[in-house]
């Protein structure tokens, strides 16, 4: 039972890690640039 | 109480998911700066009203693009949306396909329509499993056109969400769109109308069956910080918390199963001998009920 307690929060800290990189390394932008155009294939017609 | 709280925090969340109201006049999809955030729940980041980007089409796109990324220097593998997800699950799990997502709104008040419901059997949930694995991570990263570019598998052959929130709506906004439309589309409203078909009769389809991102947010139940938890000494069995499950779970057969999305509905309403309570970081958030078990 702890173990599984330090699993979650080792997981926290391990994501929370990679969402810092990413977002310094520009991947909030990627998504953003990716996201404000039309997604031709989730509508169907790309 | 806990009920009526939980539609509308889920009413909420879909509003503020999609709150951009200017596309009647604009014509056009949200464009600021909030885009460049996942929200936590399935919502295309085509609809028209979105406000936020969705978390399965940003990870979908990051994978189609490794490879030319990659060589261009830029390094971008998909951390920040995979930080996100993870973040989010290893606080809660499942818990936003419950309170956040707004498909899964959609399901539950759909189900709401009177008739016989179907239980499907137990191996269908993993099928979701397959659905990540091939149309979310392995096609997105290694069918790729000859610059190394590949395409989101997901979005653009299964999700329904995709249809109804922005397939729809781009083409009643946007009418030079609809000369496009061909077999894929016409295969998509296929697979939609299908699964509002399904609504009606089994508890969440998409979520248990198909879904890629509760089978991501599935990963984290056993694991997260808050957590579900079961006490035998006082489970009778009676399987109501099974009976009230939108997600079909077995309850009783242990805490903290994939589908458990942690609606709490178990614990609120069906169980009346404090068979079920949950857990924060370990510590018990909710006293059992002092009923005595009558068996």
């Amino acid at each position: 039972m702890e173990h599984t307690r330090k699993s979650g929060f080792f997981l926290l800290l391990l994501f929370v890690i990679f969402l810092v990189i990413g977002i310094n390394s520009g991947e909030a932008a990627a998504v953003w640039e990716k996201a404000v155009n039309i997604c031709l294939s989730c509508i169907g017609i790309g | 109480m806990m009920f009526v709280l939980r539609r509308w925090i889920q009413a909420a969340a879909t509003a503020f998911s999609n709150a951009y109201l200017l596309f009647p006049f604009t014509r056009n999809i949200y464009q600021g700066r909030l885009k460049s955030v996942c929200v936590p729940g399935l919502n295309c980041y085509s609809c028209p009203a979105a406000t936020g980007a969705c978390p399965l089409g940003s990870l979908q796109t990051m994978l189609a693009t490794v490879r030319p990324s990659v060589k261009a220097g830029n390094g971008h593998i998909g951390l920040y949306v995979l930080g996100i997800l993870g973040i989010i699950g290893s606080l809660v799990g499942r818990m936003p396909c419950a309170w956040l997502c707004p498909f899964g709104l959609l399901q539950e008040l759909i189900h709401k329509i009177p008739s016989r419901k179907i239980e499907i059997p137990h191996w269908m949930i993993y099928i979701k499993y397959a659905f990540l694995a091939l149309f979310v991570i392995a096609l997105p990263l290694l069918a790729v056109d000859g610059l190394g570019y590949g395409i989101t598998w997901f979005c653009k052959y299964v999700c329904p969400a995709g249809t109804l929130e922005a397939g729809i709506p781009m083409l009643i906004l946007q009418p030079q769109l609809r000369e496009l439309v061909g077999w894929l589309y016409a295969s998509k409203v296929g697979i939609l109308l299908i699964f509002l078909a399904l609504m009606i009769f089994i508890r969440r389809p998409f979520c248990r069956i198909v879904c890629p991102l509760g089978a991501i947010y599935s990963l984290f139940n056993k694991v997260s910080v808050f957590r579900m938890v079961h006490h035998p000494d006082t489970c009778v069995l009676c399987k109501e918390c099974y009976n009230h499950c939108p997600m079909g779970v077995r309850f009783y057969e242990g805490a903290n199963q994939p589908d458990c999305i942690r609606c709490l509905k178990c614990m609120q309403e069906s169980c009346k001998f404090g068979a079920i309570s949950y857990e924060i970081a370990g510590l018990p958030a909710v006293l059992k009920k002092k009923t005595t078990n009558p068996l």
